[in-house]
């Protein structure tokens, strides 16, 4: 009986529960700024955009975009190092306001979540030296006759493969590595590879850096938002076009991508 | 087991193993008929040559039977161009099976050299044979009966070993396998393919060798 009666209490107190846990409508933008913090998700395993430093502290491009948005706000920044596979579900647990973690747009996220404004390049393109002939190279017709290296079973490799001119001879090495050596070691003068991979070729080996000479595949990183926050995403867009003109997201990505973002931006 | 096996997967794909194929064999050929001729050069310097030069050949022979040999063919393909050699990957392959074979060949012919009886070099020379014809018709062809079984082993060792050379994006028959299993992800299949290509390969050139073998050792008299 006793056992009876503590069920119906659990019973009831369940239902009476239920209306608290419906979600709230307050706004998010609102709910930080009261809060003086704002929750960010950052990777943990993606340099240059987020990864462990020497201190173990995160560091990279997306860490700071997140302190540059927290900075625009005046609230403080706690960052989130997350994962590829668990950033989304952060943002849709309400464990983070914003998902900053080299995220792309694609129709399936789309339906689950908001997408800002384009904060930072990402995309894979043909890289030369500075050698004159090399220069040239402007558009995929003009590798006809020239020799590519790339990373076998890569994105860029098999746009390359598909789209390149027949005459055109590419080198498939195993990994990325393998790729970047024989670029450094002069096997090959032309490489199709991602902006991220160029700029560590450029970081660690600057006689012979990467230059861009056209791009294959563009699919720039967007700070991620939930749905129905419309003054939240107005704020992030405002703070991503001022960065956009005043010149930070290019200092950003000198910093971290060691390059221009690129026209069109 | 549920995986179901799709070789119909690899056809579109024959040609670019066929090309593998023939690449693999090639390069065997031209490292083989190298690297003998680098062993035997090696044999004869360690056996006839000057100590210094028995000394450098005995170092060179040591580094190579030491170190893996992808390690090697990284050496030439991505450090040499640091010191101003730049071969493109046929030749860095090429080169690397050579060195490697020459190393090892060395050895095996040095053995045979050295269980050729000093009787018949004595005889050689009191036939007023000059120190070249004796090394050709006296020693070396004895030399070369007696070792060459293990010398065909190591040249199946070779060739099975130039695997390696898809990693500098030369074009053979492990090339094309990754190729293929990067673009339909039949790994399975592609794999037990090669490899039967792989052990039959490796069963026609123990044949093809015994063939010479008998072709070249069967001298008058026999």
């Amino acid at each position: 009986m006793t056992r009876m009666k503590s069920l119906a209490i659990t019973a009831a107190l369940l239902l009476a529960a239920i209306p608290l846990a419906k979600p709230s409508h307050a706004d998010a933008l609102a709910d930080i700024m009261k809060a003086g913090v704002i929750k960010v998700a950052v990777p943990q395993d993606f340099a240059p955009f987020g990864s462990a430093g020497p201190d173990l502290k995160p560091l990279g491009y997306d860490i700071d975009m997140a302190n540059l948005i927290g900075k625009d706000l005046g609230v403080r920044v706690e960052i989130i190092a997350v994962t590829s596979a668990n950033r989304i579900p952060y943002l849709q647990t309400r464990k983070a306001d914003l998902v900053i973690s080299s995220l792309g747009k694609n129709p399936d996220r789309e339906k689950v979540i908001d997408f800002s404004a384009a904060y930072a390049p990402f995309f894979s393109g043909v890289y030369g030296t500075k050698d004159s002939k090399i220069a040239k190279i402007a558009k995929i017709e003009d590798l006809a006759g020239q020799t590519v290296g790339a990373t076998r079973g890569s994105i860029e490799e098999q746009e390359l493969s598909k789209t390149a001119p027949s005459s055109a001879t590419i080198k498939r090495y195993e990994d990325n590595n393998a790729t970047i050596a024989a670029f450094i070691a002069g096997q090959v003068d032309l490489i199709a590879t991602g902006n991220t991979v160029a700029a560590a070729i450029a970081e660690k080996n600057s006689g012979r850096a990467p230059t861009l000479r056209f791009v294959i595949k563009d699919s720039p990183c967007y700070v991620g938002l939930n749905k129905e926050e419309p003054a939240l995403l107005a704020k992030v867009n405002d703070i991503i076009a001022k960065a956009k003109s005043g010149g930070e997201l290019e200092k950003l990505s000198q910093k971290w991508l060691k390059a221009s973002l690129p026209q069109g931006f | 087991m549920t995986y179901k096996l799709h070789f119909a997967d690899l056809l579109p794909y024959w040609d670019l193993l066929l090309k593998g194929l023939v690449f693999t064999i090639l390069l065997t050929i031209v490292s083989t008929v190298a690297g003998t001729a680098l062993g035997t050069l090696g044999a004869s310097a360690r056996t006839f040559g000057p100590r210094w030069l028995d000394r450098l050949t005995g170092a060179y022979v040591e580094v190579i039977r030491n170190t893996p040999f992808i390690v090697q063919l990284f050496f030439i393909f991505f450090g040499l161009p640091a010191a101003g050699i730049k071969l493109n990957e046929t030749t860095a392959a090429v080169l690397a099976m050579t060195v490697n074979l020459g190393a090892y060949s060395t050895e095996i012919i040095r053995a045979g050299i050295q269980a050729v009886p000093k009787g018949h070099i004595e005889a050689g020379a009191s036939l007023a044979m000059s120190r070249l014809q004796v090394l050709r018709h006296v020693v070396l062809k004895q030399a070369f009966e007696k070792i060459y079984p293990a010398l065909s082993s190591q040249i199946v060792i070779v060739m099975l070993g130039s695997a390696v050379v898809s990693q500098i994006s030369a074009e053979d028959l492990t090339y094309a396998a990754n190729f293929i299993q990067s673009r339909n992800f039949r790994a399975f299949e592609v794999y037990l393919v090669v490899a039967g290509l792989y052990l039959l390969l490796a069963i026609v050139t123990r044949a093809a060798l015994r063939g010479i073998g008998r072709l070249v050792f069967r001298g008058p008299g026999r």
